[in-house]
């Protein structure tokens, strides 16, 4: 079986060859860059602009951002025909098309976020590893962990106040030149949609930046989630520990300083969600009032063909609802999830809308493809693109922080407040 | 506070930090680039094709499948042969049942997912076949797109795909405006047609210009102002697909129609 | 070196150098920027000649004609001579070597390619003599009234 015929319907005249060759994978890769980007902005913000109230999260989202980092890559691998020839991107780029930048981009931006966490992590790194030195008759496990942390430091042991000073200040440095470089990470993922001239529905130089805005909106989005389900589980057992250790703070003392941050940072979220919605209203808008050759087709799609997926599921459920969510007086935890998980559902779909509503009708601008979205693995194609590959890209990052978790302790007590 | 200094330090600053990616093209050194682009060649292929002529036998889907080693009950195909009926209310209806591959042999048009329309004989306006290919683009957009140089054009002007280079990735899909190409199912590489590159460097025909019964296809170079074909291209009205994406396609059409998608 | 904030560039800079290497230990020395420059000519030149290689399947009625001249003149001068022999009796490959018999084609399904009528005036298809397949001797094979070298004459029994 052809490549694509598993999952497309096709309807009236659509070329021979034409089939839905972008799927879910491709919905994935710019929702999980997305929320990467998202993630690291979030924690620059702190780091860069100073914003104090986000202290808390900015740690957190720091190392999220990392573990989302791998993943972002994951879905292009469960996508190409030849994963074991992706690396042929870093060897033989050919930078007029906007894919060949991604090995090179993804890298640097990968080596900025490392970097960054090993200027945090250093003091960290360096105190555990003496500790573990100290330590005699090591057990196998601590004789990995000192081995472990000793590689971390890379040599570096300095760890007095004026070598942290500047610990602190390459840590700012980073910040700040992260930021530019996950807005191109993921503004670039927008170009290689908004640059396709065969794809009606792509071609727009609006693209990159919708995809920023709502990458920033979705990574907000995802750490503001993930944040408050790590606080719930630390409330919980900060209330069983306090039997043993009454100097620990109590629920009440975490849940004020929890709200505390989520109603800030849902202040940059609604920001965000504001530009990315005026953008795509502006694109539709624009699109209609011009009414080119591809505008009647277009229409079809976006009106009928998509109009759940477009009209409901995105602006509705997507944007409207968390937006009046977020926006009623005093925040409280549980509208925050509810807030942030629509978010998350409406910049999904948003991505699903561009990249399967983009093949949602054939370049004879006279039919329609629909795509079924593959749910029983049956063949390893059908896993890759289907729906159990994508919850596995889903799944990863999370699995891959609890990991870093256990290297990187993100919630440290003694230094949160 | 803003001192003169100062403000001179940050400002050599920033221009010597924007020189930096400036710098970096410059690898690329692009008049060695423009050099290699002067034009030797001696030949350009292009092709022409006469819709009046078509009858829509599909021979020329068939052999191209044989040829190229496309399999040939895969819904894919580097050439097809599209059917356009155009009826007395103004309706246009197009079709091209597996490509045309087993020709049309039945007056039904095809609407996918087992659907067909009956139009009667009285209704139709006028009625005729479109074949489609590898348009050859001067400026071709899925070579553009390319990530890793896997799809290139060679000197006499036909894209080619390195199946053992592509990533299949699909951008090259994605970008071709005509939808000539796809996924090989066997070699799981991008695919198209390459006017028969084997036979067209050993002066025969590509396979579809052998087997089709009509003349309407044909092949030739653009460069060889003797050439039957160039002599038509360039002394009669022949038309392109889709002029609008600045693609120059090197594929010629006579009788071209409005309707044609 | 005294001031370690510099130690992550280290690591990028070993990073970046490894590619480097596997570049220069993978990548096929002929890749490289061709005839029509850096953004349609950059490829591994040697693709080309495997493409130049590829084995041609159909000879066309030129070759048939070397040993069949017969068949060649009876069809060339009928109705059908512009049929390709080969479209009808399969791709001649190596043969009468490999293979050295040809499978023919002679289902209804090969005839009614042309021969299924359709009314499309403006089309070259409106001009040939058709049938319809579905009321016009369903059960029979074209073959069996008539002759395909040259549809003229009756089939030969």
């Amino acid at each position: 079986m052809v490549h694509g015929e598993a999952w497309t319907i096709k309807e009236f005249f659509v070329y021979p060859n034409e089939y839905i060759y972008w799927t879910i994978q491709i919905v994935m890769y710019p929702f999980m860059t997305g929320l990467v980007a998202g993630a690291f902005v979030l924690s620059s913000l702190y780091h860069v602009f100073g914003v104090k109230q986000l202290k808390d999260i900015a740690r957190f989202s720091l190392v999220f951002s990392f573990a989302l980092l791998p993943v972002a890559m994951m879905p292009l691998l469960f996508h190409l025909l030849q994963p074991q020839r992706g690396i042929y991107v870093m060897l033989t780029p050919h930078f007029s098309s906007a894919i060949a930048a991604f090995g090179i981009v993804f890298t640097t931006y990968g080596m900025i976020v490392a970097s960054e966490l090993w200027f945090v992590y250093r003091k960290y790194f360096v105190e555990t590893a003496l500790e573990l030195r100290k330590v005699g008759g090591r057990t196998f496990g601590q004789h990995f962990r000192h081995l472990l942390y000793s590689i971390l430091t890379l040599g570096a042991w300095d760890i007095s106040e004026h070598a942290l000073e500047r610990d602190e200040k390459a840590v700012r440095v980073l910040a700040g030149g992260g930021i530019p470089v996950a807005c191109f990470l993921h503004g670039y993922a927008g170009f290689i949609f908004g640059s396709v001239k065969a794809n009606a529905l792509w071609m727009t130089p609006l693209m990159p930046v919708i995809f920023i805005c709502s990458a920033v909106v979705s990574g907000i989005a995802l750490c503001m989630i993930t944040y408050i389900v790590t606080m719930e589980i630390r409330k919980l057992i900060v209330a069983w520990k306090r039997k043993q250790y009454p100097e620990l703070p109590s629920p009440e003392e975490l849940k004020s300083a929890e709200v505390q941050v989520v109603t800030m940072t849902a202040r940059y979220l609604i920001m965000f969600l504001i530009l990315a919605i005026t953008l795509e209203l502006l694109d539709l808008i624009f699109r209609g009032y011009t009414a080119v050759k591809s505008w009647d087709i277009l229409r079809s799609v976006i009106y009928g063909k998509d109009f759940v997926s477009i009209f409901i599921l995105q602006y509705g459920i997507g944007n409207l609802v968390p937006f009046i969510l977020f926006l009623l007086p005093r925040l409280t935890i549980r509208r925050a999830v509810v807030g942030t998980m629509l978010v998350l559902l409406g910049v999904f779909m948003m991505r699903w809308n561009v990249v399967i509503g983009g093949q949602a009708f054939s370049s004879s601008f006279a039919g329609f493809m629909e795509y079924r979205l593959p749910i029983w693995p049956g063949s390893m194609e059908l896993y890759r693109e289907g729906l159990f590959g994508a919850l596995t890209v889903a799944v990863t990052p999370f699995i891959l922080f609890w990991i870093l978790t256990k290297i990187l302790p993100v919630f440290d007590v003694k230094d949160s407040h | 506070m803003i001192t003169r200094r100062n403000f001179c330090k940050k400002t050599m600053l920033l221009v010597g930090g924007l020189a930096i990616p400036l710098a970096a093209f410059e690898l690329f050194d692009p008049k060695k680039l423009l050099a290699d682009k002067s034009d030797n060649a001696r030949e350009r292929w292009v092709f022409l094709v006469d819709t009046y002529k078509c009858t829509g036998c599909g021979f020329c889907v068939k052999a191209c499948k044989i040829e190229n080693e496309v399999p040939y009950d895969a819904n894919v195909t580097r050439t097809w042969v599209e059917r356009y009926v155009i009826t007395k209310d103004g309706r246009t209806f197009a079709d091209t049942p597996k490509g045309a591959r087993d020709g049309f042999t039945t007056g039904k048009i095809a609407l996918g997912e087992g659907m067909f329309q009956e139009i009667g004989n009285e209704d139709i306006d006028k009625a005729f076949f479109v074949p489609k290919l590898c348009n050859q683009c001067d400026n071709p957009p899925c070579v553009q797109v390319c990530p890793v140089g896997a799809t290139y054009q060679t000197a006499d002007g036909v894209v080619l795909v390195d199946r053992t280079w592509c990533i299949g990735c699909g951008y090259c899909i994605m970008g071709c405006p005509y939808g000539v190409r796809f996924f090989h199912p066997v070699y799981h590489v991008a695919e198209k047609c390459n006017f028969c590159y084997h036979r067209i460097t050993k002066g025969m025909k590509s396979a579809c210009v052998d087997a089709c019964p009509f003349d309407a296809r044909r092949i030739g170079n653009i460069k060889d102002p003797d050439d039957p074909v160039t002599k038509i291209i360039m002394t009669e009205r022949v038309g392109i697909l889709k002029e609008e994406y600045g693609t120059k396609p090197q594929v010629f059409y006579i009788g071209l129609s409005k309707e044609v998608k | 070196m005294k001031n370690h904030v510099w130690r992550p560039l280290y690591v990028a800079l070993g990073i970046v150098a490894m590619i480097l290497v596997a570049r220069e230990l993978y990548v096929p020395k002929d890749f490289g920027i061709h005839e029509r420059g850096y953004m349609y000519g950059w490829h591994r030149k040697s693709d080309e000649t495997y493409w130049k290689n590829f084995k041609v399947k159909y000879k066309t009625s030129e070759y048939c004609k070397g040993c069949h001249e017969d068949k060649y003149a009876d069809i060339k001068g009928s109705p059908h001579g512009n049929i390709m022999c080969e479209n009808c009796h399969g791709p001649a490959l190596g043969h009468p070597a490999d293979p050295p018999t040809l499978t023919i084609d002679r289902s209804r399904e090969l005839c009614v390619r042309c021969h299924s009528y359709l009314p499309y005036k403006t089309s070259g298809r409106g001009k040939i003599r058709g049938i319809n397949p579905e009321t016009h001797y369903p059960e029979a094979e074209c073959v069996m009234c008539h002759y395909p070298h040259n549809p003229k004459r009756e089939a030969k029994k």
